[in-house]
C-alpha cells in the first residue's frame, strides 16, 4: 500500500516539473492575449530565454544573472512580437511563427558559435543552477507516514523557480481581476474602442502586456536550462510553447482553469513517461505517443465546443486602428 | 495606405527591400559567429548553383516548397492561416506510403504511381478536413487547430511507425522498402534513357507535379468561379453572404486544397527519394512554406521563385557545415526566421517611408 502510494507522490511530483514550464508560459501568455494580442511566439521567447539562461551561466557561473539575461532577451523578442503586431499593425500570427523559426535557428547557430559543443551549452556546476530547496523539517517528518512523504517528495525539494511558477497563478489572478491595470488589460481585449474612449492608450496598454509575457516566458526559459536541467540542448522547448497555449485556450483564457489544465497536461507527460516500455494487460506496449498527445487532442475537443465552449478575448488578433 | 503607391514599388521594391533586410540582419548573426558573412554568402551561392549536381539538390528542395508554399497561399486567399502544412504533409506521405506498401505488389508502375500521388493528396486534405469544418461550423480558430494537429500528425506517425509498420527484425522505425515499380523516376534516369546526362540527385519526376500544381492554383484563383468564391471570402466573409457563396463551404474546400497541396510532399519524399515511409521526413518544409507564401505574395510565380531560393539555401546551407568552424546550415533557419519576420509581419514597415520618398521624388506626370 505504501508503495502504491509513494508512486502516486513520485507521479504527482513529476507533475509538478513538467507543469511548471507550462504553468510560466500559460500565465505569460494570458496577458497578451487578455490584452488583444495573439501569441504563438511563447514557444520561441521560452526557448531563447532558456539558452540565454544556460548561455549566461555558463560564463559567469551565476544562475541569477542567467535569470535575469533570460528575462531581458525574452523581453526584447516579445517587444519585437509588439513592434510588429501593435505599432506596424502586422499579422500576429506570422509574427509569432518568425520568432519560433528566428530563435530555432539563432540558438543553435550562436550557440555552436560560441561554445563550438553542437548546439549544447557546457554543462553547469551546481552553482550555476537553482538547486532543489528543502523546506524545513522535510527530513524530520519524512518518518511520518502518508504525509511525510507527502511533504518531502511533493511540496518540499523543487528549485525556487518552481514556486514562482505556483506563485505566478495566483499573482496573476490578483493583477488581472484586482487592479486597476488587469481591468483595463480585459477591457482593451474586448473593446480597445471604449478603453480608447477612457483616454487610455491601447498601445501602452498593449506593450505593458506583451512585456510582462515576456518576462514570464524568460522564467520559464531559465526553469528549463538553469533548473529543470544543467545545460541547454537544441529544440529544448520541443513544443512545451505550443502545449502551454493550449493549457490557455483549455482554461478559456482564465488563471485557475488554465493552471489546472497545466497541471491536467504535465501528469498527462508524466504517466506517459512513467509508461515507456510497459506492457499493459490486453493492450501489449504502452501507446505513449498518443498518451502525449492526448493533450492537444483534448483542446481541440474544447475548441469544438464539445466540453464547454472557449471564447476568445473579443478584440484578439485584430489590430487597433485609431479612428481619424 | 499603399493606395497612393505605383504597383512597381508595392510588389517589387518594397518586398526586395524587405527581403534584403532579412539578409543584411543574417549577416550580422554570422558577424556575431565570428565569420565573414560575404565568405559565407559565396559559399552558399556556390554550394546552391555551383555544379550540376548542386542544381538538382536545390530543384528537389524547391519541389517541396512549391506544394507547401502553394498550401498556405490558397489558405491565405479564403483568409485563412494554414500552419497545418506540416502535419497535412506528414500525413500526406503516410496515404502514400500506405497506398505503396499494399498495392506495389500487384500493380504495375503506371497505375500504382498516380494511385499513390492521390492517396497523399487525399490523406493530405482529409488532415484539414477537420480544422477547416471546425473553424466553418464552430467557430474554432484554425490557426490553433492545424498547429494541435500538426502534433497529432507528429504522435500518429510516431505509434505507426513504432507499433504498428516497423518493418520486422528492424531497430529503427521505418517501413520496409517499396517495390521498385512505387518509385517516382529520377530526372538523371529519365533523361539518361534519352541519351542526356546529367549528374545524380534525388529530384525526380515529382518537379513537373509542382509545375501542374502551380498552373491548377493560378487557374483555381483567377479563373474560376470557385477561385472568386475563395477570393470573396478572404476579402469579404458578409459581401461572400450577399453574393450567394456559402462561406461554410468554401472555408472547408480550401482547407481541403490546401492540406491535398501540402500532402505532395510525400510524393516527392517517399515515393521520389526515400522509397520507404519513416520519421520526420518532412523536415519543417510544411513551416518554410509560410515564409515561402509570403515572400512570394501567395502568387504562384512569385512562390516558385521564393521556393527556389529557399532551395538553394538549404541545399547550400549544408555547404556552410563542411566549409566554416563557426556556422551551419541552421544559419538557414535564421534566415527563414528572418523573412517571415521582414516580409510577413513588418510587411508595412517600410510604406510609410516609401510613400514619403516616392512623394518627394516622383517623376513629373508620374502617377
Amino acid at each position: 500500500m505504501t508503495d502504491t502510494w509513494l508512486l502516486a507522490v513520485l507521479t504527482l511530483d513529476a507533475t509538478i516539473r513538467v507543469a511548471a514550464p507550462l504553468i510560466l508560459a500559460a500565465m505569460a501568455g494570458l496577458f497578451s492575449e487578455r490584452s488583444g494580442i495573439v501569441d504563438i511566439g511563447l514557444e520561441g521567447k521560452m526557448l531563447a530565454g532558456a539558452f540565454a539562461a544556460a548561455a549566461t551561466a555558463a560564463v559567469t557561473g551565476s544562475a541569477w544573472l542567467g535569470l535575469a539575461v533570460a528575462i531581458a532577451v525574452s523581453s526584447s523578442l516579445a517587444l519585437l512580437h509588439g513592434l510588429a503586431c501593435i505599432t506596424y499593425r502586422g499579422n500576429q500570427v506570422v509574427s509569432g511563427v518568425a520568432i519560433n523559426v528566428l530563435v530555432a535557428g539563432l540558438t543553435v547557430v550562436l550557440g555552436i558559435a560560441w561554445f563550438d559543443q553542437g548546439g549544447q551549452t557546457p554543462p553547469l556546476s551546481q552553482a550555476a543552477r537553482f538547486a532543489p530547496i528543502k523546506l524545513p523539517f522535510a527530513d524530520a517528518l519524512h518518518d511520518i507516514p502518508w504525509l511525510g512523504d507527502l511533504y518531502h517528495e511533493l511540496i518540499s525539494g523543487h528549485n525556487l523557480l518552481v514556486y514562482v511558477a505556483l506563485a505566478a497563478v495566483p499573482a496573476t489572478w490578483w493583477v488581472v481581476y484586482r487592479t486597476r491595470f488587469g481591468l483595463r488589460l480585459r477591457a482593451v481585449g474586448e473593446t480597445p474602442a471604449a478603453v480608447d474612449t477612457a483616454g487610455v492608450s491601447v498601445e501602452l496598454l498593449r506593450y505593458r502586456a506583451v512585456l510582462i509575457t515576456g518576462m514570464l516566458c524568460g522564467i520559464a526559459g531559465a526553469y528549463l536550462s538553469i533548473g529543470q536541467s544543467a545545460g541547454f540542448v537544441r529544440d529544448m522547448t520541443a513544443g512545451k510553447g505550443y502545449i502551454a497555449l493550449a493549457a490557455l485556450i483549455f482554461g478559456k483564457w482564465r488563471p485557475v482553469p488554465a493552471l489546472l489544465a497545466c497541471l491536467l497536461f504535465g501528469f498527462l507527460d508524466a504517466v506517459a513517461t512513467r509508461l515507456q516500455g510497459i506492457e499493459l494487460p490486453g493492450i501489449g506496449q504502452a501507446p505513449v505517443a498518443l498518451i502525449q498527445a492526448l493533450p492537444y487532442a483534448l483542446t481541440v475537443i474544447l475548441l469544438a465546443g464539445f466540453i464547454g465552449k472557449a471564447v476568445a478575448p473579443k478584440a484578439i488578433g485584430v489590430p487597433y486602428v485609431k479612428e481619424r | 495606405m499603399n493606395r497612393d503607391l505605383p504597383r512597381w514599388i508595392d510588389v517589387g521594391v518594397i518586398p526586395a527591400v524587405n527581403i534584403l533586410l532579412a539578409f543584411l540582419v543574417a549577416g550580422l548573426v554570422v558577424l556575431v559567429a565570428g565569420e565573414n558573412p560575404f565568405d559565407a554568402l559565396s559559399v552558399l551561392v556556390i554550394g546552391a548553383v555551383g555544379y550540376e549536381e548542386a542544381i538538382g539538390y536545390t530543384l528537389y528542395y524547391a519541389t517541396n516548397l512549391v506544394f507547401t508554399g502553394l498550401a498556405v497561399a490558397v489558405a491565405f486567399h479564403a483568409g485563412l492561416f494554414n500552419i497545418g502544412g506540416e502535419g497535412q504533409a506528414y500525413i500526406g506521405g503516410l496515404g502514400a506510403g500506405l497506398a505503396a506498401l499494399s498495392l506495389d505488389g500487384t500493380l504495375p508502375a503506371w497505375m500504382l504511381i498516380p494511385i499513390a500521388m492521390a492517396a497523399s493528396g487525399l490523406f493530405g486534405a482529409a488532415w484539414a478536413l477537420l480544422p477547416g469544418w471546425l473553424q466553418a461550423h464552430r467557430g474554432s480558430h484554425v490557426v490553433i487547430t492545424t498547429i494541435m494537429f500538426n502534433f497529432l500528425a507528429s504522435a500518429l506517425m510516431v505509434h505507426l511507425m513504432v507499433n504498428v509498420l516497423i518493418h520486422p527484425g528492424q531497430m529503427s522505425p521505418e517501413s520496409r522498402v517499396f517495390a521498385e515499380t512505387a518509385w517516382m523516376p529520377f530526372l538523371h534516369e529519365m533523361l539518361a534513357g534519352v541519351g542526356i546526362t546529367i549528374a545524380r540527385s534525388p529530384l525526380n519526376l515529382s518537379i513537373l507535379w509542382a509545375a501542374v500544381a502551380c498552373v491548377f492554383v493560378w487557374l483555381l484563383i483567377n479563373r474560376t468561379r470557385w477561385g472568386y468564391a475563395i477570393r470573396t471570402v478572404g476579402a469579404n466573409e458578409s459581401a461572400a453572404v450577399y453574393g450567394g457563396i456559402d462561406p461554410k463551404l468554401v472555408i472547408v474546400g480550401t482547407m481541403c486544397i490546401s492540406g491535398a497541396l501540402a500532402g505532395f510532399v510525400g510524393i516527392n519524399e517517399l515515393l521520389g527519394v526515400h522509397h520507404r515511409l519513416l520519421l520526420n521526413f518532412t523536415a519543417g518544409y510544411g513551416f518554410t512554406g509560410i515564409a515561402v507564401a509570403l515572400m512570394g505574395r501567395g502568387h504562384p510565380v512569385g512562390i516558385v521563385l521564393a521556393s527556389l531560393l529557399f532551395g538553394a539555401l538549404y541545399q547550400g546551407g549544408t555547404e556552410l557545415d563542411f566549409e566554416f568552424e563557426g556556422i551551419t546550415r541552421d544559419l538557414v533557419v535564421v534566415i527563414q526566421g528572418l523573412v517571415i519576420l521582414f516580409s510577413g509581419a513588418l510587411a508595412y514597415m517600410m510604406h510609410p517611408l516609401a510613400l514619403r520618398l516616392w512623394q518627394r521624388f516622383r517623376p513629373e506626370g508620374g502617377r
